[in-house]
């Protein structure tokens, strides 16, 4: 289970996020919902250790994690961009968690094999990141995240960079994933829709803290102010 | 508490003690040394630093002024009209600019001018017309036509619309172009050593002479002082004046340039053929004086005085490979600490690897001489010649990796980390292989720079491991047509090598940047 505890967290001499708490159970998916620049993504560097958090505690099944470094967390994390490495190819890639985590490259092979055939893209380890489609990374990048079988996962913005159509098939494809690994996740999102299909509780979040949380039905039936009312209307 | 990176630290501690032990400390001491002979004041010496001053400064800017001169037929040509070959004329044009002064100088000799102030600045205009083909050419490709074509619709004549639309559009390109050729043509030392003869001396040349022909060590360092002095102002003034002319006019993507026709086919053609014809003849002249019978075969005779001057072909090609090696080494180091954390310490870190660019060849040299007797004396030892040739090349390294690391997204390294990448997997893994073509195509700088590289060397190098370009200037100096062919035959030799790896570094440059 991750917990986050009244997290706050400054950058360049502004205050990101205040006062946070929220958790994840084992097996559930999370979606925060917010505008863009509510501190969303921020939030997701915070638990992955890639910003410094000025108070408040990461813990990860009651361990407190808040000071371990990046690389030793085990978590993973999606970037908006996908932040492909472009140097490598699609199975170097998928394959780079399970090399840092000192696989073999027989191990290696396999699990990628497999990674790329939950996101249907079987045969594609050669192919060079350039040559991919905006999906088509979408889903590299994916296999990338849970390759490793992380035992946490976060998606930041997982389908923010593709057209409309392409968007409705792979979150389908991306909820599916999620559910069948029995993965742990938060996903950020400031699409309702997308938030909704993903998760079934919610976060919402506005100028860096967590304005209410609940499943959709819940907050709709009794939103906490007027904005989140208007945000989700 | 963050705890102490130690990897972090050493990176950093690497290029820092580099620079500082093998720059600063000896800079400082030249320094200290300088400006306690000027305040001794021996006698005469302000007037004769005075007077060596003046000629270093009127010479450079006389150099600049007929290098903007030279250079503005073929500069309009090349960015104003489409024709075949311009890209292979404007490649011939940067030839003279990547060539060992020892081999200018020695072409010019080759042409029999010598002793005068004429060579000098013929060779100097040689050596620069390239600076201002670039610099001034990229801009002048890219300003917006229409201003032009403006200016001729609101009734000025092609000369008047020059003079009054394009020059003013042009000045910051002209100005950057002036003050390098400028920065050069004041540090210039091979070139002067060689073709001044006794009469004409830069400041460069002057340290030369003090500190390793009379051992005036004393007087050598107050020379070096008005130089670093000078070289400083005029940096000071350069950077003061883009800083007040920063500007942002609208450009065009260089794309549709005129073919030239009628007159201006004429014009084009004469501006273009006509340079590279008279770059062409200092060359020239150089190749069919080296042809002498038995010239390139006395190369690996032994000689009672120089030893087998073709040996020294072997010394250089070793001393580049390991100051190539070293400048690599330690321009990686300080790339990775530049681009890391933003902050002081690697603002500090970037100007501070500058520092080489901007002293002289010379300075470093005698810096080497003045002050690495301690803690144990290196004065005379095998490294002192790679070591000085890599502390030239490490700015040219990082001017090279800094900008392909630079253009890693953070996110790029984020994600790595994310995947459980140690910091410094995280650079084996991302930044290393993405910089590894930089650090290769930095490498063949450093390898250029130390080939050629005559003015440190000129202070440091033993006696029997004479570099191309020393054993080039021993033969020149010595009398006989013998030694003068064969220091001609020599020439021609570190050239073809100079061109070889610059056609290399090229080629690796344009070749397959951009895959990613």
């Amino acid at each position: 289970m991750l917990g986050v505890d009244g997290l706050d967290v400054h950058l360049g001499g502004k205050h990101i996020l205040r006062d946070v708490s929220l958790t994840v159970a084992d097996g559930d998916t999370v979606a925060v919902l917010g505008p863009s620049g509510s501190g969303k993504s921020t939030l997701l560097r915070a638990i992955a250790g890639l910003v410094p958090v000025a108070s408040g505690s990461i813990t990860w099944d009651g361990k407190d994690v808040t000071t371990v470094p990046t690389h030793l967390r085990g978590f993973g994390l999606m970037f908006q961009g996908y932040a492909l490495f472009p140097h490598m190819d699609v199975a170097g890639n998928v394959g780079f968690g399970l090399r840092m985590a000192g696989a073999t490259p027989r191990e290696v092979a396999t699990v990628v094999g497999s990674a790329l055939e939950w996101v249907g893209l079987s045969g594609f380890g050669d192919r060079s990141i350039a040559d991919l489609s905006g999906g088509e990374k979408q889903r590299v990048a994916l296999a990338r995240t849970l390759a490793p079988e992380p035992k946490f996962v976060m998606l930041d913005e997982p389908l923010g960079a593709l057209d409309r159509s392409l968007r409705e098939r792979l979150l389908v494809e991306t909820r599916a994933i999620l559910r069948d690994r029995g993965v742990t996740a938060l996903v950020v999102t400031h699409d309702r829709d997308e938030a909704s299909a993903l998760s079934h509780r919610l976060a919402l979040m506005r100028d860096g803290t967590i304005v209410q949380s609940g499943t959709l039905e819940e907050i709709l039936s009794r939103p906490a102010d007027d904005w989140v009312e208007t945000f989700l209307g | 508490m963050r705890p102490i990176r130690w990897g972090r630290v050493l990176v950093a501690a690497v290029p820092a003690v580099f620079i500082g032990y093998f720059f600063l400390y000896p800079v400082g001491r030249i320094l200290a040394l300088g400006l306690s002979e000027l305040g001794v004041g021996s006698d005469g010496v302000e007037a004769r630093l005075f007077r060596i001053g003046w000629f270093t400064l009127w010479q450079a800017a006389l150099s600049t002024i007929l290098t903007l001169l030279a250079a503005a037929p073929m500069t309009w040509a090349v960015s104003q009209y489409e024709f075949r070959g311009r890209k292979l004329a404007t490649a011939l044009v940067t030839v003279p600019f990547v060539l060992p002064t020892v081999v200018v100088g020695s072409a010019f000799v080759a042409l029999g001018w010598r002793d005068s102030i004429g060579a000098i600045l013929a060779a100097h205009v040689f050596f620069n017309v390239a600076v201002v083909v670039r610099t001034v050419g990229a801009l002048w490709s890219r300003l917006d036509p229409n201003l032009h074509d403006a200016g001729r619709v609101l009734g000025a004549g092609e000369w008047k619309v020059f003079r009054t639309v394009t020059l003013p559009l042009l000045r910051p390109a002209i100005a950057a172009a002036a003050a390098i050729v400028f920065l050069f043509t004041f540090t210039s030392f091979g070139v002067v050593l060689i073709l001044g003869g006794f009469r004409y001396a830069t400041l460069e040349v002057e340290i030369y002479r003090q500190a390793v022909t009379l051992f005036d060590l004393p007087l050598a360092a107050a020379l070096a002082v008005v130089q670093l002095v000078g070289v400083t102002s005029a940096l000071y003034a350069y950077s003061r004046y883009q800083e007040r002319h920063t500007t942002t006019w609208t450009l065009r993507s260089e794309a549709e340039r005129l073919r030239p026709t009628g007159r201006g086919g004429i014009l084009v053609g004469a501006s273009v053929l006509g340079t590279l014809l008279v770059l062409a003849i200092p060359v020239a002249r150089l190749v069919t004086r080296s042809l002498q019978p038995g010239s390139y075969r006395a190369l690996f005779r032994d000689d009672p005085v120089v030893g087998v001057p073709m040996a020294s072909t072997g010394n250089s090609l070793l001393y580049a490979t390991i100051a190539a090696l070293i400048a690599v080494s330690i321009g990686v180091m300080a790339s990775a600490v530049i681009t890391g954390r933003r902050g002081r310490l690697s603002r500090w870190f970037d100007l501070t690897l500058m520092l080489p660019l901007g002293t002289s060849a010379v300075t470093i040299g005698f810096g080497f001489i003045v002050a690495l007797d301690r803690p144990v004396d290196l004065r005379a030892s095998f490294w002192l010649v790679p070591i000085a040739h890599a502390l030239v090349a490490v700015p040219f390294v990082v001017r090279t990796m800094v900008p392909t690391l630079r253009s890693i997204p953070a996110e790029t390294r984020e994600a790595a980390r994310v995947l459980g990448a140690s910091p410094l997997r995280v650079w084996r893994e991302i930044d290393l292989p993405i910089v590894s073509r930089a650090a290769l195509v930095g490498s063949g700088f450093a390898f250029v720079v130390s080939l050629g590289e005559f003015g440190a060397t000129s202070f440091v190098a033993r006696p029997n491991t004479a570099t191309l370009p020393v054993m080039i200037f021993r033969l020149l100096t010595r009398p006989g047509a013998g030694s003068f062919a064969m220091a001609m035959a020599l020439a021609v030799i570190l050239a073809a090598l100079t061109a070889v790896i610059v056609l290399w570094i090229d080629r690796a440059q344009f070749g397959e940047i951009g895959a990613f």
